[in-house]
């Protein structure tokens, strides 16, 4: 094998790589075990994604040809540094008539410069203005709270 | 005509089940057409400056919120102009075209609009679709979904029947709650009762999406599908979102290492009232290019809880494979529907799955309902608990993998028991409201939820309530499972967690196997290229299918043939011609000797003794002859009669068949021939006996009445042909008929 293959990541990481994943605590999936978790060394937070796995996941579904996918795995990636409070917050943002334009410009700006989530960032602006041609906005001046249709 | 009458074959059809169904004539302007509406566009795509500004015939600064997204995000620029340039009805021949493979296609169909797509789609048959469907599906090997609800809720019931599921070889697991606050609980019960059965399974619990988020955070669900889209502007805004903020909420959910697969299917436009005039299957094409700009690996869709609407108009189910099929075509994974019901009649709904089932789809069912229709909290499932034994046979019939296998009930109870004990003992570990052993026994045994007692669901719902609230999380239900002596179960459990570490699953159409390894279109894409390629079952996988615990070695089923004692044969010599006051009784070689009852259960000297009584009675004198070069009942009946004084005989075979006899006829022809021995009592034998010594003195008979039933050929057709076999195996070639002297008690 070339190094150029040897910077591609094997797929499934469960066979190829596992030794190499961490969990976003930074626990080697190796030492993700029943006795660990027996011995009271595992935390709830050790059992989550990490960022960097998310990322290779996303060159996985690129190369096979899901170009769509590997973005969303790329936005996933960017999302792991976000609790879930603030995650589902952003969800809510951009539902219909919940958040003005600049409100949406404002979120993604602050994606990009606090979790570089470039990804991210770009659909929400990309939303911004659908939404400025399609009366998703929030109007500043009946903002009675919630608008939802239901 | 009469009209104040009716025809009773009209009444009787009237109450046919399918005439249950509703079907209504087309009405575009209001939606209600599968395909082809006048108001559909026709394909179209204007690039300029590397940006869409003209898709299906609309400018972009007409394009509606969902043109936008797709135009945006959905379609491959790259290979735009070259799919919009080639003809419809040539991509239409790709697709069943042996010799263009999957990937050749998946790349070409990423530059088509929603229009183009529909456009392809329309040129095939459901027979091509189903050749496309074989060829386009992601993943080579096909699985299937299960739902595992019940109307009570209860904990045992759901583990004990998560598992059984999963023993029964589903791949995912899906539940949801009548009750929204009890949804930590019935995804913990199910978690557990998937992983006693199987480990792999993937599970999740359909509720809102803030919930359904922090179940999986919490690692009490591995997937989710709830992701709805809608084909107009004014259905997604009354679905209260956005393609992008379901695009963010789908990266949120894979952000957590949770599958995620979109919802949408044709006729949800039409039923809220915005499908804007355009047909079912253009708005679903446009839902499906949404799904794949979101990002989503994969759809359930083949209409989904709208099905009966499709299905009221022409080409329903028709349409319904055409969504599935562009959803493929797409590169998306595809539950493909058969979930909710789609018909009163079976006859429909069966002929309906075997588009999706015979091609194989990534999920035959976007959710069997593998519990009772009145268990099933998704509205009832169109094909339930009741109708598994039929699945099993049809994949029998038709050597196709539906995705489930035979089971064994021992297997299953003792599985069932366990799944129960577990949820018992995490329940208990946790502080839950406690679940007794008779409970735990009741839903181990049982079949639905009139099974099981009620529970305390204010207490329940409390647990569920701070269960969710609280800090406990999966890792507090593996040890709980540990410490309690499951900790085969908690490593399951424990396994499926570290899979969401790798993420592995969350490429598309991903399952895991028995061995928990994933499954997915990168490392099992289907490659189908015709003939011995693609999947295959293979010897072990078509052993299993076979296998249904009702299929025994044939020769079990020539039974009860133990010799009672009470004919007593001897053979006195080779047979002669009598006098004319005879009436030979012709009987197979196996007659009394090798075989001693008929195929209904007749002993032999029994039916012997009413045949000569009836000879008797008519004052002539039964002979009995024993065949032995021959097991054919004419030849027996014909033989009998050149060896008989009055030149008529009664030709019998040890299964019971009959035939009256005459010297003169060909021996294809007869008097009268009684072929379904089943329906033959002990006073037909007797009557019999009495024709044919009428026919004998040249008296009137009139022909012996037979019961009719129709079903015995279909019951007893393998019998017959096994109690044929033994008495052709006593056939002595070249032998005389022998006479014999016999005594029936």
């Amino acid at each position: 094998m070339n190094g150029l293959q040897d910077d591609r990541p094997g797929y499934p990481l469960a066979e190829r790589a596992g030794e190499r994943v961490c969990s976003h605590s930074g626990v080697p999936l190796a030492e993700i075990t029943l006795e660990a978790i027996r011995a009271g060394k595992i935390a709830p937070g050790d059992l989550t994604i990490d960022r960097a796995t998310l990322g290779l996941q996303s060159e996985i579904a690129a190369q096979a040809g899901y170009r769509q996918l590997a973005e969303n795995l790329r936005r996933a990636a960017e999302l792991v540094e976000i609790s879930t409070d603030r995650v589902l917050q952003i969800y809510e943002a951009l539902r219909p008539r919940r958040s003005t334009y600049e409100d949406l410009l404002a979120l993604g700006d602050e994606l990009e410069r606090v979790y570089n989530a470039v990804a991210t960032a770009r659909l929400i602006r990309q939303a911004a203005e659908a939404y400025r041609t399609s009366d998703l906005l929030r109007q500043e001046d009946a903002a009675s709270g919630s608008s939802g249709s239901g | 005509m009469d009209r104040r009458r009716r025809s009773k074959r009209f009444a009787v059809l009237d109450e046919r089940e399918v005439n249950h169904d509703t079907f209504i004539q087309e009405w575009p302007e209001a939606g209600l057409v599968n395909m082809d509406s006048p108001l559909d566009p026709r394909p179209g795509l204007r690039i300029e400056d590397g940006r869409i500004v003209e898709m299906d015939g609309r400018r972009v600064e007409d394009f509606d919120l969902i043109d936008r997204f797709i135009a945006q995000n959905a379609i491959d620029l790259a290979r735009a102009e070259e799919a919009m340039g080639t003809d419809s009805l040539r991509i239409a021949r790709m697709l069943v075209d042996l010799t263009v493979p999957r990937s050749d296609l998946i790349g070409l169909l990423g530059g088509c609009t929603p229009a183009k797509l529909v456009e392809i789609v329309g040129h095939l048959n459901v027979v091509e679709m189903m050749m496309a469907m074989q060829k386009m599906r992601a993943r080579r090997t096909p699985a299937n979904q299960a739902h595992v609800t019940n109307w009570k809720e209860h904990p045992a019931l759901l583990a004990a029947d998560a598992a059984e599921a999963a023993w029964r070889g589903f791949a995912e697991e899906e539940t949801t709650v009548r009750v929204a606050r009890n949804a930590p609980l019935s995804a913990l019960a199910i978690l557990i009762g998937s992983q006693t059965g199987r480990g792999g399974v993937l599970t999740q619990c359909a509720v809102e999406e803030g919930i359904s988020l922090r179940l999986a955070i919490k690692g009490l669900t591995s997937y989710a599908e709830t992701l709805s889209v809608y084909g107009t502007a004014p259905a997604f805004r009354d679905g209260d979102d956005t393609p992008w903020s379901k695009a963010v909420l789908a990266s949120a959910y894979a952000s957590r290492g949770v599958k995620v697969r979109f919802s949408s299917g044709t006729g949800s436009e039409a039923l809220m009232g915005h499908a804007e005039g355009k047909s079912m299957l253009y708005l679903e094409a446009r839902c499906l290019l949404m799904v794949k700009g979101a990002g989503s690996q994969g759809v359930q869709n083949g209409s989904i809880s709208c099905i009966a609407l499709p299905g009221s108009l022409p080409g329903g189910f028709r349409t319904v494979l055409a969504e599935n099929l562009i959803a493929s075509m797409l590169g998306l994974e595809v539950a493909s529907g058969n979930d909710a019901m789609s018909s009163h009649s079976d006859l429909r709904k069966t002929a309906k799955l075997m588009l999706q089932l015979l091609p194989g789809t990534d999920f035959v069912t976007s959710g069997y309902s593998s519990i009772p229709k009145e268990d099933n909290l998704f509205g009832g499932g169109n094909f339930d608990a009741e109708d598994l034994d039929d699945w099993l046979v049809i994949q029998r019939d038709m050597k196709v993998d539906g995705g489930m296998r035979p089971v064994r009930e021992e297997e299953v109870v003792a599985l069932r028991l366990r799944a129960a004990s577990a949820v018992q003992a995490v329940y208990d570990e946790l502080g839950f409201p406690s679940i007794s052993d008779a409970e735990v026994e009741m839903a181990a045994y049982g079949h639905s939820s009139a099974d099981v007692p009620d529970r305390d669901a204010v207490a329940d719902l409390a647990a569920a309530d701070r269960f969710l609230a609280g800090e406990r999380t999966v890792v507090d239900v593996i040890r709980a499972l540990d410490r309690r002596g499951y900790d085969d179960i908690a490593g399951r459990v424990l396994e499926l967690q570290r899979q969401r570490i790798l993420g592995d699953y969350l490429q598309p159409a991903a399952i895991f196997d028995e061995h928990v390894r994933v499954r997915s279109a990168i490392n099992d894409a289907n490659d189908y290229g015709g003939p011995g390629t693609g999947y295959r079952l293979s010897p072990e996988r078509w052993r299993e299918l076979q296998d249904l615990p009702r299929a025994v070695p044939p020769q079990q089923l020539v039974t009860n043939q133990d010799d009672d004692g009470r004919l007593r044969q001897e053979e006195v010599g080779p047979a002669g011609v009598g006098t004319a006051q005879d009436i030979v009784i012709g009987v197979g070689p196996a007659f009394g000797s090798a075989l001693h009852r008929t195929l209904s259960g007749l002993s032999h000297a029994d039916v012997l003794r009413e045949l000569m009584a009836g000879v008797e009675e008519e004052g002539l004198r039964p002979r009995v002859v024993k065949m032995r070069h021959t097991s054919d009942c004419a030849v027996i009946g014909h033989q009998a009669a050149q060896l008989c004084g009055s030149g008529v005989a009664i030709g019998i075979q040890s299964k019971g068949t009959t035939i009256i006899h005459r010297r003169d006829l060909a021996p294809l022809n007869n008097l009268e021939l009684f072929p379904q021995a089943p329906n033959l009592s002990l006073e037909s034998y007797r009557a019999i006996g009495r024709n044919a010594a009428r026919y004998a003195k040249g008296i009137p008979a009139s022909p012996v009445p037979v019961a009719i039933d129709n079903m015995m050929r279909l019951r007893l057709i393998v019998h017959t042909t096994l109690m044929h076999l033994r008495e052709t195996a006593e056939v002595r070639p070249g032998c005389d008929p022998v006479e014999l002297k016999v005594e029936c008690e």
